[in-house]
């Protein structure tokens, strides 16, 4: 197979991007997206060229790593696939491939194909846990979870982390993404102690990012690689209104009574 | 030669760890404070280290190449965990568990350490559950578990076919917490280059900056290696395109012994090479054999369909060759068969590097519903991959390189010869032995991050609570930076004409066929002749573009690919001297008429652990006798 890829370069944060265009001929139907632009670096090096870079590592869509915005959609044209999944074969011989990094403010472009997604890592740390010391935990058994909300956790934290909901929002919104944590943790009994502190801090450092708001446009779930259900998001909020009348929680959000 | 003590303690098998524990010496609180600790590596052994010694109160630091700790290959895991806990009242136990590992093992792992391994799986469990892990459940709210290969009992604890995954988003949000408190300071993006030795004590590492090129020189007391394994060696395995030996192998490369690098894990069920340029190999379940039968074609180069090739054209070489077992022949019975036949020129695809695996019987005998009830998700990602149906034609599948048992030696509390330095989870090799049992992986990197190195560390850690920070400006630090920089250089110079990728699969393949599967010691010979004309050739002609400031992926991988040659060596002296077969490690001249592994109790009962002596200079090897007092050995016999 032979296309025309029109590729994002840009040499780092400082300078200015821009399109170039690389033919590639003799493409297997079987290579996957990213061996395609493995075979592409290959001739680029060996004809003194820089490589194309960008992000990979486990190869079998779990890991998150890569995330390539490909003909104008996250991980390309495949519903419930990573890019690294993507094979050759879901494209037209003579297809022109448009190939760009996730855009979005939150998440500023280090070098071609790679953007920083350290800003998911922030919202993780103001609440993607359930604080519990090692050595604290009681026998696994004691505190029963039904089938039904253990099942639906771990739909919600099927998550990969891999930004496709962002890049896929016309607001950029991060809000899949910060609800399937919050959710995972708010349908367990285990989580529900500081659900609460949890979803009002995930929320506010979400703000902080710069990552925009929900407008219902579903996209982030169209494109999510591990299908991810919008529902919750309904869920978050749920838990962040509740959580604005909340007594519980010191600060702000506390009422006297 | 140094001894190698191996600080078992005394005394009954069960009682060991407990009364262990109990002498071990604590850090005050207070103390702990000014106590920094290195931990290299966010699976689930770093990550899980890493949180628990924060919530300690040590000063820690991380560090990971990817941008994020939850990438780490730990994520990868399909299977399960396996703990102790006879929720089914099954009759498992501890002790169950732990003899289960000591013959899937082969007999080549210590009892001490894998007794241990097994009486800390409940607690685990216990804090993954509380932690918030999605664990299946049955509909009374209690965990559910499943059976796994080899044994009788039901005690791997599964999230889907993601529990990896969902285990490792347990540990990497523990770590969060840790961050958020500042008890932790994480780095990503950095590759550890070299490890720091004063006075003849770890006490940090140089790293790389991915980002921007810079060495960094970080200092503290002990220095935590949690990096994984080496399966990449072979370029095509299940492993993540980043795992690699670099930072395990500098630790050798400065006195840490290297326990057993023969011993490798091939997985027999993964789909096979599609195509030339595909550089990973997907693993597929192993539970698909107990209803796919695998054959391969009976005429030599048969290149029809396989949906056109009648039944009694077909030779189910499994069936004919193990007519008791069939199909459900152990892994490293079924790798090797698949690898005969396919040398032997009957495999199926175009490469001919691949057997099918049908279950055109089993949809026959029970139903599409009922097959795709027990394989679904795996019939969907094998779709996605190959753009094949295998509902409609066989499955094809090909062995691949999957897990490293060997790995740096580690004495009971897991600190390698090296004092201050410990390796934890895959990257040592304490286990396992010959082979590891499915979904004890997962179970030993938690094991050892959350429960055995935070007491055995701060033991070593007891004697460091008046030495104060450590300088960055010492002269081993300037040393060691100013080798990685040669390095670097060294590389950068070279400016040939060959991809970095282009050597690193020659090596493999290399490794593929002189120590892979099967091994003897010819072909072991000529392994190790031709590692050292592609290294030449490898120093003589890379090509890196762009410079070493600036994010340089070409970079990254030649500095991981040049130490592979070595470990590549390395692999290939410690197969040459082990003159037995045992567990994954097969040599040709040691099998039973019938073709059977043939193990040598008398002779080599040991861990084989290599001692770096310099370039270009033949390792050394020491023994570490193993003793059994509590296991027989026994013939692991599959007839």
């Amino acid at each position: 197979m032979d296309f025309k890829l029109k590729i994002w370069r840009q040499k780092n944060a400082r300078e200015k991007g821009g399109f170039r265009t690389y033919p590639i001929n003799d493409v297997s139907p079987e290579m996957s997206f990213l061996e395609m632009l493995d075979y592409l670096n290959k001739q680029i090096i060996e004809s003194g060229g820089e490589p194309v870079t960008f992000e990979h590592d486990c190869r079998e869509g779990i890991c998150g790593s890569c995330g390539l915005f490909i003909n104008g959609r996250p991980h390309g044209p495949m519903r419930r696939t990573t890019t690294c999944e993507l094979h050759m074969r879901e494209f037209t011989d003579g297809d022109t491939i448009v190939i760009e990094p996730w855009r979005s403010k939150a998440f500023p472009i280090i070098k071609d194909l790679v953007v920083d997604r350290s800003s998911f890592e922030r919202i993780m740390h103001a609440g993607g846990f359930i604080s519990v010391d090692t050595g604290s935990a009681p026998e696994s058994n004691s505190l029963p979870v039904s089938k039904n909300n253990s099942d639906k956790a771990f739909d919600a934290a099927a998550c990969i982390g891999c930004g496709a909901c962002v890049a896929a929002c016309k607001n950029s919104s991060a809000m899949l993404f910060a609800a399937a944590k919050i959710a995972q943790y708010a349908l367990v009994t285990q989580g529900k102690a500081e659900a609460k502190e949890r979803v009002d801090k995930m929320v506010r450092q979400m703000d902080a990012e710069g990552f925009g708001y929900c407008s219902n446009t579903y996209g982030c779930e169209f494109d999510c690689p591990k299908g991810i259900s919008i529902d919750f998001i309904a869920l978050m909020n749920r838990e962040f209104f509740s959580s604005k009348v909340c007594r519980q929680i010191p600060g702000r959000y506390t009422r006297k009574v | 030669m140094q001894k190698l003590d191996s600080k078992i303690p005394d005394g009954p098998l069960a009682e060991k760890w407990k009364n262990y524990k109990a002498g071990l010496r604590l850090v005050s609180p207070a103390n702990k404070k000014k106590i920094e600790i290195i931990v290299v590596g966010t699976g689930l052994a770093g990550s899980a280290a890493a949180s628990s010694l924060g919530e300690l109160g040590y000063k820690v630091k991380v560090f990971c190449f990817q941008d994020s700790p939850r990438r780490a290959h730990s994520v990868a895991a399909q299977g399960g965990i396996n703990a102790a806990k006879n929720y089914r009242n099954d009759n498992d136990s501890v002790y169950r568990l732990f003899h289960d590992m000591i013959k899937g093992g082969d007999y080549r792992a210590r009892e001490a350490n894998v007794y241990r391994a097994a009486e800390v799986s409940n607690d685990v469990i216990d804090h993954f559950t509380a932690l918030g892990v999605p664990f299946a459940r049955d509909y009374g709210g209690t965990l559910d578990t499943r059976s796994f290969g080899g044994v009788q009992v039901s005690r791997t604890f599964y999230a889907r076919g993601q529990t990896g995954q969902q285990c490792l988003l347990g540990t990497y949000s523990s770590l969060n917490r840790q961050i958020a408190k500042g008890t932790v300071k994480m780095y990503p993006r950095r590759d550890m280059l070299d490890i720091v030795v004063i006075n003849g004590k770890a006490r940090g590492i140089i790293t790389r900056n991915l980002l921007t090129g810079q060495l960094e020189r970080h200092s503290a007391h002990a220095v935590v290696l949690a990096t994984g394994g080496y399966g990449t060696v072979f370029y095509l395995s299940t492993l993540g395109l980043g795992s690699n030996a670099t930072a395990a192998w500098s630790a050798f490369k400065k006195g840490a012994l290297f326990a057993n690098p023969s011993f490798i894990q091939i997985h027999p069920t993964s789909i096979p090479v599609l195509n030339d340029y595909q550089c990973k190999l997907t693993l597929m379940s192993e539970s698909l054999r107990n209803d796919g039968r695998v054959w391969v074609p009976k005429k030599k180069g048969d290149k029809r369909h396989p949906t056109e090739i009648p039944e009694e054209e077909r030779d189910y070489y499994l069936e004919r060759r193990y007519p008791a077992f069939g199909n459900l022949v152990p892994r490293d019975v079924a790798s090797r068969a698949a690898k005969e036949r396919c040398d032997a020129g009957y495999g199926a695809g175009d490469s001919g590097l691949s057997v099918y695996l049908d279950f055109k019987d089993a949809i026959g005998k029970q139903g599409e519903d009922k097959i795709r009830d027990k394989y679904g998700n795996l019939f969907e990602m094998y779709e996605k991959i190959t753009g094949i149906n295998p509902y409609r034609q066989p499955m094809r599948i090909y062995p691949a390189g999957h897990y490293t048992m060997g790995g740096l030696w580690v004495d009971y509390n897991l600190m390698t010869t090296i004092p201050g330095l410990f390796a934890i989870g895959e990257s040592n090799f304490s286990d396992h032995g010959a082979n590891r049992l499915g979904a004890s992986s997962l179970m030993q990197c938690c094991g050892d991050g959350y429960f055995i190195l935070p007491n055995t560390l701060s033991d070593y850690l007891a004697d460091d609570i008046r030495t104060g920070k450590i300088p960055v400006d010492e002269k081993a630090f300037e040393e060691a930076e100013e080798n990685v920089s040669e390095r670097i250089k060294q590389i950068m110079s070279v400016e040939g004409k060959q991809t970095i990728s282009s050597f690193h699969k020659r090596l493999g393949k290399i490794m593929w066929d002189h120590c892979g599967m099967k091994r003897d010691s010819e072909g072991l010979k000529k392994g190790l002749e031709l590692l050292d004309q592609l290294e030449e050739e490898f120093w003589a002609d890379i090509r890196i573009p762009g410079s070493e400031g600036e994010l340089n992926q070409e970079l990254e991988k030649a500095l991981k690919v040049a130490d592979f040659f070595e470990v590549g060596r390395l692999m290939c002296e410690d197969a040459l001297q082990r003159e037995e077969s045992c567990g994954a490690h097969f040599r040709e001249e040691h099998q039973t008429e019938t073709g059977e592994a043939k193990r040598d109790d008398k002779n080599f009962a040991y861990v084989g652990a290599w001692e770096y002596r310099g370039k270009g200079e033949k390792p050394g090897l020491h023994k570490e006798e193993l003793k059994f007092e509590y296991v027989e050995l026994k013939e692991r016999s599959y007839k």
